[in-house]
């Protein structure tokens, strides 16, 4: 591989991590507050809004059901509107984040469900408001399996972000399909694959550590 | 304050079912639970105590009647007023339902925090909290680091925290062992002693009422059977269900070999009536059963028997064997004497 290649491959691998970190970071300010409010809203639950859980529900899933291919070329005129331009790799990060957000917020919907439901009734017991039982009971007890889940996000996020070449999004998934395959550099692609596997080894070992920094509870396949 | 802590009154809680019909949890509750006493309801899973339990806080709301506690009417109270009345009402669970994320510190300055008290005012108290249930070794430690009755220790030590005038205990012992639950029974009288508090629990063991209860009501099928005090329902149970929770505790049983061929009458003369003897107090059965040999000639066969203590008064019973013709006479003679009798059935 010429020397002149590894400016480009690392100028595209900021790109990437560009486009990750921003749409994970939006997703999850879109999509946490949903996860929460989805795994609360049943009727009967903490913030009981059931047609409003029912509506957001179907839009959540719309959105997970649309290839995103597809989702970041329909999308063109309301990335324009957001963006300025549709086009670039800052262009690339709404459909990006709208393709995050109801993941993230599935992945964060089933971490607080899975938090054992006589913690509320103890923290409703201690006249704890709902917006208490979840500021300090359901998103506390909730985050291995939030980290957890935001780890999963960003892997998937880091093979969107490589469909993004479409709308001229760059980035390593653009590079590996111009120089790799379009123009035949067949080490350029092998690059760009090596350091996706690289990029999502390091993440998922990142997330793992930090889940495990805030799992508390006893450690599995052990004692009690 | 001379009323009731709580007071139920006409409680009825029906759950509506699809398809109509309603399931009856609850069937016209009248029950008043004494200030600073430790009363406890006892029945079997399914009877209604945990929905009942649930009223006192407002987990659950009646569907007709009332819930009164410290006088405030629980039933009727706003979202804001239900919170205020949680905070004067602890609560300690079967599964101790402690925050896994935080620390045994951190746990019991949940409720401190959730009531909106100063960080600086809930440090000093939270300490004291945990000297007062022993666990200022623990103060830094996970709830998976600790045994269960360490974690109920910060159960009750995290109910206190709000400083209520009535704790619930929702089966707090039913997940630990025998000594384990001895210890938890212990902290919890030493609290009601120390500091005056109410302490309503339910529970299916008659051993916990046995050891720290001074009054008790029975209940099955969601209406109250029995209730009084401790010793009163123990030495004369009017319920069959508190009768059978009863001999789980007192541990006098008719043998299996009488119990199969046990029937309600005599089948001959030469039948003999099984009779259980109660005994209370400073009563000596042993003397009387002489007694009632020597001066009246009546051959009595001891079937089984065991001495108990409620609260610090001792209580007995005997399973006797005696002729069916000088029944009546043998009760008379006894119950004359302070002892308290039941016919349990005839042999032969």
């Amino acid at each position: 591989m010429s020397a002149n290649l590894i400016p480009i491959l690392w100028q595209a691998t900021l790109q990437t991590l560009y486009m990750v970190a921003t749409s994970t970071l939006l997703g999850t300010l879109i999509g946490g507050p949903l996860g929460v409010f989805l795994a609360t809203s049943r009727r009967g639950e903490l913030l009981s809004a059931p047609w409003l859980n029912t509506v957001l529900g179907l839009i959540v899933n719309a959105a997970r059901s649309t290839p995103f291919i597809i989702l970041v070329v329909a999308i063109i005129p309301f990335t324009r509107l957001i963006a300025g331009t549709s086009i670039g790799t800052t262009a690339a990060i709404v459909p990006l984040t709208i393709a995050a957000a109801p993941f993230i917020a599935r992945l964060i919907e089933t971490a607080i469900r899975e938090v054992d439901a006589g913690l509320i009734e103890a923290a409703r017991a201690m006249g704890a408001t709902p917006g208490q039982i979840v500021r300090k009971v359901l998103i506390p007890e909730a985050m291995p399996g939030i980290i957890l889940g935001l780890t999963l996000a960003v892997v998937s996020l880091i093979g969107y972000s490589a469909m993004v070449g479409a709308v001229g999004g760059e980035g390593l998934g653009d590079l590996g399909i111009r120089y790799g395959y379009q123009r035949f550099m067949p080490e350029v692609m092998l690059a760009v694959v090596v350091i996706l596997i690289v990029l999502v080894q390091l993440v998922q070992s990142a997330g793992e550590w930090i889940a495990a920094r805030f799992d508390k509870r006893a450690p599995r396949n052990r004692g009690r | 304050m001379t009323g009731p802590a709580i007071s139920f009154q006409g409680v009825t809680r029906r759950y509506p079912q699809k398809g109509g019909g309603d399931v009856v949890a609850l069937h016209d509750i009248w029950l008043d639970v004494p200030q600073g006493a430790i009363t406890g309801i006892i029945g079997r899973s399914g009877a209604g105590k945990s929905t009942l339990l649930r009223m006192v806080n407002g987990l659950e709301r009646p569907s007709a009647g009332k819930v009164i506690v410290n006088d405030h009417d629980v039933g009727a109270a706003s979202d804001a007023g239900l919170r205020r009345i949680r905070r004067e009402v602890g609560m300690i669970f079967q599964h101790f339902n402690l925050l896994a994320s935080r620390t045994v510190a951190e746990n019991i300055a949940l409720p401190l925090e959730i009531a909106g008290e100063d960080r600086a005012r809930i440090a000093p108290r939270v300490a004291e909290l945990i000297e007062r249930v022993g666990l200022t070794a623990q103060a830094g430690r996970y709830p998976a680091e600790l045994s269960g009755g360490q974690k109920q220790r910060v159960g009750i030590a995290r109910a206190l925290a709000t400083g209520p005038r009535v704790l619930l205990s929702d089966e707090a012992t039913s997940a630990l062992d025998p000594d384990t639950t001895r210890q938890v029974l212990d902290l919890l009288q030493a609290i009601n002693r120390d500091l005056g508090l109410t302490i309503l629990l339910i529970t299916h063991e008659m051993a916990v009422v046995r050891d720290i209860c001074s009054h008790v009501a029975v209940i099955e099928a969601g209406r109250i059977v029995e209730t009084g005090e401790t010793y009163a329902v123990f030495s004369k149970p009017a319920h069959a269900t508190t009768r059978s929770f009863l001999t789980g505790v007192t541990g006098v049983a008719v043998p299996q070999f009488v119990a199969h061929r046990m029937q309600e009458t005599p089948q001959s003369p030469e039948a003999e009536a099984v009779l259980q003897i109660t005994f209370i107090g400073s009563h000596a059965t042993d003397p009387m059963l002489a007694r009632l040999t020597a001066e009246r000639g009546v051959s009595v066969n001891i079937l089984a028997g065991a001495i108990e203590e409620i609260g610090t008064r001792p209580f007995g019973s005997l399973i006797v064997a005696l002729p069916a013709q000088r029944l009546e006479e043998a009760r008379r003679f006894l119950e004359e004497h302070g002892l308290l009798t039941e016919v349990l059935g005839h042999v032969g």
